[in-house]
């Protein structure tokens, strides 16, 4: 070999192994993104709680922390979150299934060619522009059947929050109901019964994993949704039950204070770690729970 | 008068029944009960078909509220002018400055790096607990709401990095948040290439990165770039995060570098649709017109070139 095929082999091999450690490192990034995410809330909202008991946090129904007297009990916070994130599931859940059903079962493939694109349309729209939505027709429509209701209000983000994650519901479940083996639906048609018997005994229930996931994951996305609630339901914390209230969520909170100029130290900026801690370990939860069912369920049919 | 009516005509098929054979009745019945369980699936069809309508018909609402809103303040005036106090003059060319630079930015920091991350994991590792780990960080990392990415920014870039709330702090955030979504997107797209080219090109001598590089990266590259397009789209319509780093609210120059002080159109659109006067709502409604115009119009960029290089690499083949 002469000396120069030589040299070149060399160098080659020598740049291969410098992108190959380069790559490795890219591919560590999202570890370090996690181990970040979680050392800075963990490490911000220490300081948080070196002033307010963990007790006062999580149990006093009270949330003032940016006049005095101050108060940081963080469930009116949950209690807001939580109401528009079930409320939302409500209008997500029925029209993500009813879509999907569509979708897998019903639609012919030029329709699902030109349905399915729409979806993702909607799913790409950003969402302050729902928030827009909320704000300039769905509140006016609500105030027009019920005048009681705020202006401002629950369900109004609600709602539109439920319009957001349709098409997460719809997509994921379509998947799961695609996957079932069309056999199990066959055997079903065989025995004489009608689509909507295929559909409710045969095909729902195999589907059940993905389609419960895509609920959990539905919900977990409402739960950290934030500028729609904050452009529609407003910014008063309020322990309520009540969906025609103005109410804060816990995103919405954290918008609100970085609005304002904040100096570092202080305790409404340690807050928000707080608050966001909260928030993170909640969607981590809700999306660990969605796998977990995705995994326990699987052993239904196959 | 029609109760009589029925009841006579229901004792009349009864009779005739009863006179045919014993399971005549049964079978009566069983033939109502075929009719409700087909009205039944009719109307089951109805209900997901009618769900579809709405779902898309809600859509079409949103878009038509909008267009009618905005297009009104639409014009070279509203691109042009910098925001103001007074609806008439307001405009959103800072707005639109600062998102065509963190379009930029993160584009430069976020696509290599997302890239190459999936590439590493899909074509380079080999199974194991690491990499089991690593494939559920980043499921999990998609699913964490945006809002917590801006306070890891706020935390990390702005405070400690100390680069202030600049450009450069947005585009950063941005980044992180867009880098699991690049890297699921990419990882499909190489998982889509066939295993008999890597098989092809390992029995000729390549190694796994001559495979990777020459072979799997040019056939998976038109799904790997709309993956990418879609996913920035998705980074330049967040909002949260750029509240959380500082962007501001009100500003009136455009931005000369990475470190100078910003806004972006969604922060803009925000700022006018949280404000209580009906005028701004429609500037709101015009600028969110030029957003989803940018979107909408990457989007089609991304089907252009899926398109375009899935007819060369077929070419190619040919």
């Amino acid at each position: 070999m002469t000396p120069n095929l030589i040299k070149a082999k060399y160098t080659n091999r020598f740049g291969e192994s410098l992108i190959l450690t380069c790559l490795q490192a890219f591919s560590y990034i999202s570890i370090l993104t996690t181990i970040g995410i979680v050392a800075i809330l963990a490490l911000e909202s220490s300081e948080f709680f070196k002033n307010i008991s963990l007790q006062e946090f999580l149990f006093t129904t009270e949330w003032a922390p940016l006049f005095e007297p101050r108060r940081f009990g963080i469930l009116p916070l949950i209690m807001g979150t939580l109401l528009v994130a079930g409320l939302s599931c409500l209008v997500s859940v029925p029209l993500g299934i009813a879509v999907a059903l569509y979708l897998s079962q019903y639609a012919t493939e030029r329709a699902r060619s030109l349905f399915k694109p729409l979806l993702e349309i909607l799913a790409g729209i950003p969402s302050v522009v729902f928030g827009y939505f909320a704000m300039t027709a769905i509140t006016p429509f609500i105030r027009s059947w019920y005048p009681e209701a705020e202006v401002f209000n629950a369900l109004s983000a609600a709602i539109v929050v439920g319009i957001m994650t349709l098409p997460l519901v719809a997509s994921l479940s379509d998947d799961a109901m695609r996957s079932v083996p069309s056999s199990l639906l066959e055997g079903g048609y065989a025995l004489g019964t009608t689509k909507a018997e295929v559909n409710f005994f045969i095909l729902l229930p195999a589907a059940s994993s993905g389609i419960i996931a895509s609920f959990v994951l539905a919900f977990s996305r409402a739960i950290g949704e934030t500028m729609a609630v904050t452009l529609a339901a407003g910014s008063t914390p309020n322990l309520t039950l009540n969906p025609f209230e103005s109410i804060q969520t816990m995103a919405a909170y954290i918008v609100q204070v970085s609005m304002g100029d904040t100096p570092r130290g202080s305790i409404e900026y340690q807050s928000i770690f707080a608050v966001g801690l909260v928030l993170f370990l909640i969607t981590l939860f809700a999306n660990m729970l969605a796998s977990f069912m995705k995994q326990y369920f699987k052993k239904g049919y196959v | 008068m029609t109760q009589i009516a029925s009841t006579s005509l229901d004792s009349s098929i009864k009779e005739e029944t009863q006179i045919l054979h014993p399971l005549a009745e049964l079978s009566h019945n069983s033939k109502w009960q075929l009719k409700k369980r087909k009205i039944k699936a009719t109307t089951l069809y109805i209900c997901c078909l009618a769900a579809m309508l709405v779902s898309v018909s809600i859509l079409g609402l949103l878009l038509a509220k909008i267009f009618i809103s905005g297009m009104g303040w639409l014009n070279w005036q509203f691109l042009e002018n910098v925001p103001s106090r007074f609806a008439e003059k307001a405009g959103i060319k800072p707005a639109l400055w600062g998102t065509i630079w963190l379009l930029g930015l993160t584009s430069i920091i976020s696509i290599p790096l997302g890239v190459g991350a999936a590439v590493y994991i899909e074509e380079i590792m080999r199974p194991s607990r690491l990499k089991n780990f690593i494939e559920l960080n980043i499921a999990n990392l998609t699913s964490v709401p945006s809002i917590i990415f801006g306070i890891l920014g706020l935390a990390i870039f702005v405070r400690y990095m100390n680069f202030g709330k600049s450009l450069l702090s947005g585009a950063l955030t941005l980044s992180i948040l867009v880098l699991p979504i690049i890297m699921i997107a990419t990882r499909e797209a190489l998982q889509a290439v066939p295993v008999s080219l890597r098989q092809a090109a390992l029995a000729v001598g390549a190694t796994r990165w001559q495979t990777t590089r020459d072979q799997i990266l040019p056939q998976a590259l038109p799904n790997i770039l709309t993956g990418i397009i879609l996913s920035i789209s998705r980074a330049i319509g967040e909002t949260a995060p750029l509240i959380m780093v500082g962007a501001l609210s009100f500003i009136a120059f455009t931005p000369e570098g990475p470190m100078d002080e910003f806004t972006a159109l969604p922060m803009q659109i925000f700022n006018w649709a949280s404000r209580p006067q009906l005028t701004f709502h429609e500037l709101s409604a015009a600028a969110i017109i030029v957003l989803l115009i940018l979107l909408l119009g990457a989007n089609a960029v991304a089907i252009v070139v899926r398109n375009h290089y899935q007819r060369k690499n077929l070419c190619n083949r040919l």
